[in-house]
């Protein structure tokens, strides 16, 4: 390597900054970008690939046993019900980035929802104010666990494991001996967890914000690295990219508009997924976040604080958490002592693994959370419309988040293998 | 013991001293009063025998270990380092010997890491700029700087961390076996750089058991053993010396010298 003659490159001063090693092959074209995207995959890479072969499967599977699955209102069902469990997974996905996990989050989501009938329903408490109190002690729970692991050195896994049991009985001593707390049907509250749809002029305008944000980002960049003299790519990829976006958006609400239309419940959960997303690939956080799921120590001697990361990612995801049960409060219009318990707490941590971040930290991405919990609430709803049984239920949903922990297991020793992270 | 330096006293104040440094782990004395000074245009070469206690110098400068006693002086002010940010802010920066790379974020993000540009919207074309300018300065063969650093060679990953810590124009680097996993063109390449640094103004401190890395580049070299001073040479030192101060051949100044004759003297008679 070191014998090969550098001379043209350093020659010719229009050499692109990047483009000086003329080992490298590039992707210049749509068709490069395509191969390329297949090297990524067979090298391990595999990213949102095995999530949406898996939800194609499951799709065609249970659209063949029941064609109600597939119609535009079960659809729209489906997202309500993506929608609370679905921020759990967010927050999930926060905490599998350092490689740790949170094992108490449906608990912490049925104090949640104890909270809001408590307070609202009970104490008459402004529904605002029952929402930030709720959210405040989710903050100090996950405080605490963020605590146990850097001053103690507790594994997360045992530190929420207790908090587990802990939070489950204040969640049953706060709803006391009714055991139930019905919200108001009505309010505005209950409508948003279970009626509030989009207005079909507001679905049909959001699917078209993204194609619009990649396209002014993208040309942006290009112009930007235009001007400093890097490689900028194609505006056929680019604008391939933007097409493809938008028709299958648009084409996704047509389809649910023939039905109710999309839950602004949806829409809130989609906004929270790009905003963590924003967060975690475009800020110093979520750069910190990836370092130190990837190499605490090689962060640490960066100059990051690794006990603020720590703090961060287990806040956020009890407040996820904690939001995921308000929300879950307002879709059922009670706060029972069932809310969080049974499979929330698997169903949250296996969407976040089903969509692709990573057990082993420093892998992840919050559109995971999204893609994994379409998956999971896909089986929960064909399995449902089978009429089979939770216990059938339980052990299909387990098989599958087993089948994607080896998926992700395999796909981490071929990138191993091949020389990826 | 720096009267042995080649410009004593023309120099100004040290940029780093160390006064009676110690460390130790448990039981374990890893240092023990270490004295050590550092001047602006300066190449500190720090050898020593595995276990002599280099890293654990070096980490305790960098601010991941805490001395047990001692003091350390920067720019002539007592400081302490909590931790290693306190010694990217005092102008310290490390190239540890295990690199300490992020080997799932690109070569840009490692290079930038802990220090962004614009927090709350990263500037990636801006630092993609920066790290080609530091790469192409380490006449680096990079691929591309979007590659995660698990797929790159070891030298490469070396001046991935030798370019990191150039990025924020330190007073003071540190090279932790800078060479050590380097082809002959990247180590030329690198001590090129060390002299480049040099003549910026910056103080160079170079652990590395090659002896002729260290005789083409350094103004001093500081020998630990276990881990205590044992001599400073200058670059024309003579290998025995070296050999001996580093392995405890000889342990100061007086028996280094009779030791020198008598096994000249030894020689002399194997010869005739």
């Amino acid at each position: 390597m070191t014998r090969e003659p550098n001379t043209e490159a350093a020659a010719a001063p229009a050499t692109l900054l990047d483009r000086g090693d003329s080992r490298v092959a590039h992707a210049n074209s749509v068709g490069g970008a395509i191969s390329a995207f297949f090297d990524r995959v067979r090298a391990g890479d595999l990213g949102s690939l095995p999530v949406i072969v898996g939800l194609v499967i499951i799709w065609t599977v249970f659209a063949g046993l029941n064609p109600v699955f597939l119609s535009p209102n079960n659809l729209v069902n489906l997202l309500f019900d993506c929608s609370t469990v679905g921020v759990i997974a967010l927050g999930i996905v926060c905490v599998l980035m350092l490689g740790e996990i949170d094992l108490s989050v449906g608990s912490m989501s049925g104090v949640g929802s104890a909270l809001i009938g408590v307070l609202w329903v009970n104490q008459g408490v402004p529904l605002i104010l029952a929402i930030t109190g709720a959210l405040t002690l989710g903050a100090v729970i996950g405080s605490v666990y963020a605590l146990l692991r850097t001053r103690l050195g507790m594994p997360s896994f045992v530190s929420t494991l207790a908090g587990l049991l802990a939070l489950l009985g204040l969640q049953l001593y706060l709803l006391g001996s009714t055991g139930s707390i019905n919200l108001p049907y009505g309010s505005g509250f209950v409508d948003f967890g279970q009626l509030l749809i989009m207005p079909a002029w507001v679905s049909y305008t959001l699917p078209l914000l993204p194609g619009l944000a990649i396209l002014s980002k993208g040309l942006r960049t290009r112009a930007q690295r235009r001007s400093v003299n890097l490689s900028a790519g194609s505006i056929g990829a680019l604008v391939f990219k933007v097409v493809v976006a938008t028709v299958v958006l648009e084409a996704i609400v047509a389809y649910l508009n023939q039905g109710r239309g999309v839950p602004w419940m949806f829409g809130l959960f989609v906004l929270l997924v790009v905003v963590m997303n924003y967060a975690l690939t475009r800020t110093k956080w979520g750069r910190s976040m990836t370092a130190v799921g990837g190499n605490a120590e090689a962060a640490r001697r960066a100059g990051i604080n690794v006990r603020r990361i720590y703090l961060s990612a287990f806040v956020l995801c009890s407040i996820f958490a904690t939001l995921g049960g308000v929300l879950s409060s307002a879709r059922l219009a009670s706060a029972s002592q069932q809310a969080g318990t049974g499979d929330v707490n698997l169903n949250a941590i296996a969407a976040a693994v089903i969509g692709g971040t990573s057990l082993f930290g420093g892998r992840g991405s919050a559109w995971s959370a999204l893609l994994g919990i379409i998956v999971i609430q896909s089986i929960a709803n064909g399995l449902t419309l089978l009429n089979l049984s939770s216990s059938l239920r339980y052990m299909i949903t387990g098989g599958v988040l087993a089948i994607a922990v080896i998926v992700d297991s395999l796909a981490r020793q071929s990138r191993v293998s091949h020389g990826r992270a | 013991m720096t009267s042995i330096s080649p410009e004593p006293a023309s120099r100004a104040d040290p940029i780093l001293s160390l006064h009676k440094v110690s460390k130790n782990f448990g039981a374990v004395s890893a240092l023990t009063d270490i004295d050590l000074e550092i001047h602006a245009g300066e190449v500190v070469a720090l050898v020593g025998d595995n276990g002599a206690g280099k890293s654990t110098l070096v980490k305790a400068l960098a601010g991941v270990h805490q001395p047990t006693s001692g003091s350390i002086f920067f720019q002539g002010r007592p400081v302490t380092m909590n931790g290693p940010s306190d010694a990217l802010d005092l102008g310290i920066a490390t190239v540890f010997q295990d690199l300490a790379l992020c080997e799932n974020l690109d070569v840009v993000a490692n290079i930038f890491l802990g220090q962004e540009r614009n927090p709350w919207h990263l500037d990636e074309v801006a630092m993609e700029v920066r790290a080609w300018t530091l790469l192409n300065e380490l006449a680096a063969r990079i691929p591309s700087v979007r590659d995660v650093v698990a797929s790159l060679s070891g030298g490469q990953r070396q001046t991935v961390a030798i370019a990191r810590s150039l990025l924020l124009d330190p007073k003071i680097i540190m090279l932790d076996e800078p060479t050590a996993a380097l082809g002959v063109a990247q180590t030329a390449e690198v001590l090129n750089l060390v002299e480049r640094v040099r003549e910026k103004g910056l103080g160079v401190i170079m652990i590395s058991h090659n002896m002729e890395d260290v005789r083409a580049v350094a103004d001093r070299i500081v020998v630990l053993r276990l881990g205590r001073n044992n001599g400073v040479f200058s670059p024309d030192a003579s290998n025995e010396e070296l050999v001996g101060a580093i392995t405890g051949a000889s342990d100061n100044a007086v028996s280094r010298r009779t030791g020198r004759i008598a096994e000249h003297m030894a020689s002399g008679k194997n010869s005739t």
